[in-house]
């Protein structure tokens, strides 16, 4: 009980301050009946800070991390190295420990964070503006989803296949309480992304249509003419970055006519954590502020006339509109923007390019070694730092194989895609930075050795 | 009055300096530090890492997609980039600092054992979609703390999956409209009381509900018989705050849940303030259906300036086969396994006899790890000893708090019996012109941060404030002389607390003009059209 100051004493004077004989009367409102008359069963009592790290540590070396052996995982999450000062600055008690910047007169350090990372996203996305963060890449898809049907009135979104099968899941299991929805649940197995049967479902019903940049399979497709034909219709284009390193070379979505750029910023400062917590980005044109959901920073003055910053335009919020907010969002992910907000500083756009052509070179290792292995087919005409394979066997159980050969080598694509036996043998394959070589060598050797027993 | 003297020197004073001294060339005073923007400092060619050389230039069909130029973002040299952080967390006020009594926020002391446990790389270096035998523990820790959170509720199961509580309210609503419609009960009209959290009616909203206020009796609870009154078979159910948003615990909840019941709808409970009763009281003994544990509240997890957060919902047994996928389950054999789409039918059938009837995925991944490794951190720390004593002193601070400060401030809900971990004031009886604003601006000069003001709205000029269970005795008793010092001054109209915060990096800052123009994003000032 480390973490409680008061002592016996202290609780005896301020019951008699109170003027009540007993803490329990302090609960008198809790019915009778209902009251725990102890500590709550089977649960352990209290442990020492010894003991927990202890419990804790062994939970943790119960797990194969990616660190301890040949890494190939994407699929929305990314495995990049972080520098040593961004987890450094982000446990400075003031950053950590400080809430929503509600009296901005001190919290001046989180504003002017929030607003260069406002300003960080909407550059690097191309778009006029954007938020201060949302939960994750697949929320703030939705979210973008749902604020496109506010600006068209209309409520028929166009999905691409090749969106990351998780964030349409995300979308459709909202959608059922809200909208109709049309999506192209597969992707085509082929090297570059077709746009005809996504532009063929853009109809003047049509709210949005959702492409992917890169694409589910690593494809990267041409973004503007999906936008000029969703336009076209009088729909908007939303884009969807799963890996924002990749802009640090390609052209970014707003340039190429998204109306809506969202993201997962969990490849910049912040870790796998085997899911969460991520960072959802969030940038759009400017005439849609007032429409946009979440968190905003703006610049002001103070009474002296200098330049501050405070949380701005919350009446379109929760806690001013109730039941007319345009979204039921409280909150944003305001620890892993900073550290996104850091580790994008640490890089500056040519630190970013440099490291985006470092992570497409060890891709392109990836596949060449791959490509030796018999049987394994690569699909992709082109790719960032993923790109899919084909298996002469079903790819989930040579996931499961490779890493009893203490190799993580990669997402099979029946896990994203359960039902589709034509994506069965489908592996996705990722490498960034952090691929050495040595792991290269590794995977296509492992994989050779599965694949040999096969007769393949 | 200085004079010029004779190379024509004549100093700017500042304004607010009782000596009269110039104002400094860097606008620092001391350790009160200025700030560049990132996009005054540095430009797209200063890098703070070393990258490798690529070994591969581009592939051609790459070329027509690639940018002509970095993107226009600016870097900086490690040295300075440490430099802007850390000089822009010093214009922050966190809980490491002092006292930062929010209501409804519950900042509570942060432990570094939790972000030491949450950093192993066992947890921070796996992958979500790694196969499952190699994450035998990270599931691990999801079981284990699903296990305390639905011990310490009394409820059937829980959904480890939301990202925040507002997430976790979406969650539990769709919940219960996916129970309703599997009863083919397709039923309209969500009832929100008045003393609810703010995000309760939008949620409802959000999952397509109709939403109808219940209001408040006059000693701040939900009102039963205009409850009961509205209840009929077009309302899905009702959304409570509990302990409430004026600190108080709702006595009737039980007859809430058994008229709801009774009626065919659910009960929804908003757990934010959970800490104020754990270990205290089960929800599950009250008959709640679902509720959302604010995993940063109520066990601590870091709240970072804004989050991230985390909202596990616990869940009643006409409900637990509704929630999200993907969820963890453990088989006879030991394993711990993660349920997504392509096996949720097989595992249902074989594992729950088919009950499993989950509305979706409702994001990415399996929920917030790094939350959970320090929310299980706390819990194992505290114990269900410690977690009961949680409970115990955040009611007795609040408590102490409320009986301190109520002859020089209004306690509209004083006499409604105790409140629960937080005490709530309102600004009726300050001089005329003087309101909450004022004694949230002064207090900041006292060194405190602010409670939480005009929240919640059923109170005139509100303060809530909520000391939590690790403020000691001494460091409450120096607020109390703060507030009431504070206090003082409003009542007796002193004029010196309308320009109020004086000792702040920034004096009282402009949200109108911020909301009337507003500037989101930097614009390099030779760019300006």
């Amino acid at each position: 009980m480390r973490y409680l100051p008061l002592t016996a004493d202290d609780r005896t004077a301020m019951l008699a301050k109170i003027g009540v004989g007993a803490i329990d009367d302090l609960f008198a409102d809790v019915p009778e009946e209902a009251r725990l008359d102890g500590p709550i069963r089977d649960l352990p009592m209290h442990a020492s800070e010894m003991a927990v790290e202890r419990h804790m540590g062994r939970l943790s070396a119960n797990n194969l991390n990616a660190g301890q052996v040949p890494f190939f995982l994407g699929a929305g999450a990314y495995r990049h190295h972080i520098p040593a000062s961004v987890d450094h600055l982000i446990q400075r008690g003031e950053f950590l420990t400080a809430y929503t910047p509600y009296q901005p007169e001190i919290a001046q350090g989180t504003l002017q964070v929030l607003f260069e990372f406002q300003s960080q996203v909407a550059r690097l996305f191309g778009t006029d503006i954007a938020n201060a963060s949302l939960y994750d890449g697949s929320t703030a898809c939705w979210e973008a989803v749902a604020m496109a049907g506010r600006i068209t009135k209309r409520n028929r979104v166009v999905l691409s296949g090749a969106l990351h099968p998780h964030y349409t899941s995300t979308v459709k299991t909202m959608a059922k309480f809200t909208k109709d929805i049309i999506a192209d649940a597969m992707p085509t197995i082929q090297g570059l992304p077709d746009n005809s049967g996504l532009i063929a479902r853009i109809d003047d019903e049509t709210s949005a249509v959702v492409v992917q940049y890169p694409d589910i399979l690593g494809r990267v497709g041409n973004l503007q003419e999906v936008a000029d034909a969703a336009h076209a219709k009088g729909a908007l284009l939303i884009a969807v970055v799963t890996e924002p390193v990749a802009l640090g070379m390609l052209k970014a979505p707003g340039a190429l006519g998204a109306d809506v750029v969202v993201g997962e910023g969990q490849s910049i400062g912040v870790g796998l954590n085997f899911g969460g917590p991520y960072l959802g980005l969030f940038g759009c044109r400017q005439k849609y502020v007032r429409q946009m959901p979440g968190r905003l920073c703006g610049e002001t003055v103070d009474a002296d006339g200098k330049r501050s910053f405070v949380l701005t335009l919350s009446t379109r919020e929760q806690h001013i509109r109730r039941e007319k907010a345009t979204s039921n969002i409280c909150t944003n992910s305001g620890l892993c923007a900073l550290a996104f907000s850091i580790h994008m500083t640490l890089l500056g756009g040519g630190g970013l390019n440099k490291l985006a052509r470092v992570n497409h070179s060890r891709a392109r290792q990836t596949a060449e070694r791959l490509a030796q292995v018999p049987g394994v087919r690569i699909i992709n005409d082109n790719y960032f730092n993923e790109f899919a394979v084909m298996l002469p066997r079903d790819a989930r159980d040579v996931v499961r194989e490779l890493a009893d050969m203490d190799v993580l080598g990669g997402v099979s694509l029946g896990r994203l895609y359960p039902g589709a036996d034509q994506l069965a043998n489908g592996l996705l394959v990722t490498a960034t930075e952090t691929t050495t070589a040595e792991d290269i060598e590794a995977f296509g050797a492992a994989l050779e050795q599965l694949l040999s027993g096969d007769g393949a | 009055m200085n004079a010029p003297n004779k190379s024509g020197w004549k100093p700017e004073m500042h304004a607010d300096s009782a000596a009269p001294v110039p104002l400094t060339a860097s606008g620092d005073r001391g350790l009160m530090l200025e700030e560049k923007l990132i996009f005054e400092l540095g430009g797209p060619d200063n890098c703070g890492v070393d990258i490798d050389e690529p070994e591969y230039d581009v592939m051609p069909s790459l070329s027509g997609n690639l940018r002509a130029e970095p993107a226009p973002l600016p870097g900086l040299a490690e040295p300075e980039t440490v430099r802007h952080y850390t000089r822009l967390s010093r214009q922050n006020y966190g809980i490491d600092l002092g006292p930062f009594p929010l209501g409804s926020c519950t900042m509570k002391h942060n432990p570094r054992l939790n972000e030491k446990v949450a950093r192993m790389p066992g947890f921070a270096d796996v992958h979500p979609l790694q196969p499952v035998q190699t994450v035998q523990g990270a599931l691990g820790v999801i079981n284990e703390l699903a296990h305390w959170l639905i011990a310490l509720t009394g409820m059937y199961g829980v959904a480890m999956t939301p990202k925040a509580g507002a997430h976790g309210e979406l969650c539990g609503v769709l919940c219960i409209r996916s129970a309703l419609e599997a009863k083919g009960d397709a039923r309209e009209v969500f009832l929100v009381p008045e003393s609810a959290h703010g995000t309760n009616p939008a949620t409802a909203a959000f999952a397509g509900y109709r939403v109808e206020n219940i209001p408040a009796t006059p000693d701040g609870r939900v009102d039963l018989e205009a409850l009961k009154a509205r209840l009929g078979p077009d309302v899905a159910g009702v959304m409570i705050t509990n302990p409430n948003t004026c600190g108080l615990f709702e006595r009737d909840l039980k007859a809430i849940s058994d008229a709801v019941h009774a009626a065919g709808g659910y009960v929804y409970c908003d757990g934010a303030n959970f800490n104020a009763i754990v270990g205290k009281v089960r929800p599950g003994d009250l008959g709640v259906d679902a509720m959302h544990i604010n995993l940063h509240k109520t066990f601590s997890t870091p709240h970072g300036g804004g989050g991230p957060g985390s909202g596990p919902v616990v869940l009643s047994e006409a409900l637990a086969p509704y929630g999200p996928l993907p969820y963890t389950a453990r088989t006879k054999d030991g394993v711990i396994h993660l349920v997504e789409e392509a096996d949720a039918e097989a595992f249902s059938e074989e594992h729950f006899d088919g009950n499993m009837r989950s509305f979706g995925r409702m994001a990415a991944f399996q929920g917030q790890m790094g939350m959970f490794t320090r929310a299980l951190a706390y819990i194992l720390s505290h114990g269900a000893d410690g977690l009961r004593q949680v409970a115990e002193d955040c009611v007795l601070n609040a408590n102490y708090i409320l009986r301190s400060l109520e002859d020089v401030l209004e306690a509209p809900y004083a006499g409604a019996g105790p409140c629960m971990h937080e005490a709530l004031f309102s600004d009726n009886g300050l001089a005329e012109g003087f309101s909450t604003l004022d004694i949230a601006k002064g207090l900041i000069d006292e060194g405190f941060h602010p409670m939480t003001v005009y929240f919640p709205l059923v109170v005139h000029g509100a303060m809530l404030i909520e000391p939590t269970e690790t403020e000691s005795k001494d460091g409450t008793d120096r607020l109390i002389a703060s507030l009431r010092s504070v206090a003082e001054r409003a009542v007796a109209g002193d004029e010196s607390l309308h320009s109020a915060p004086h000792f702040t990096p920034r004096r009282r800052v402009d949200e109108t003009l911020a909301a009337r123009k507003p500037v989101l994003v930097y614009k390099d000032p030779t760019e300006e059209t």
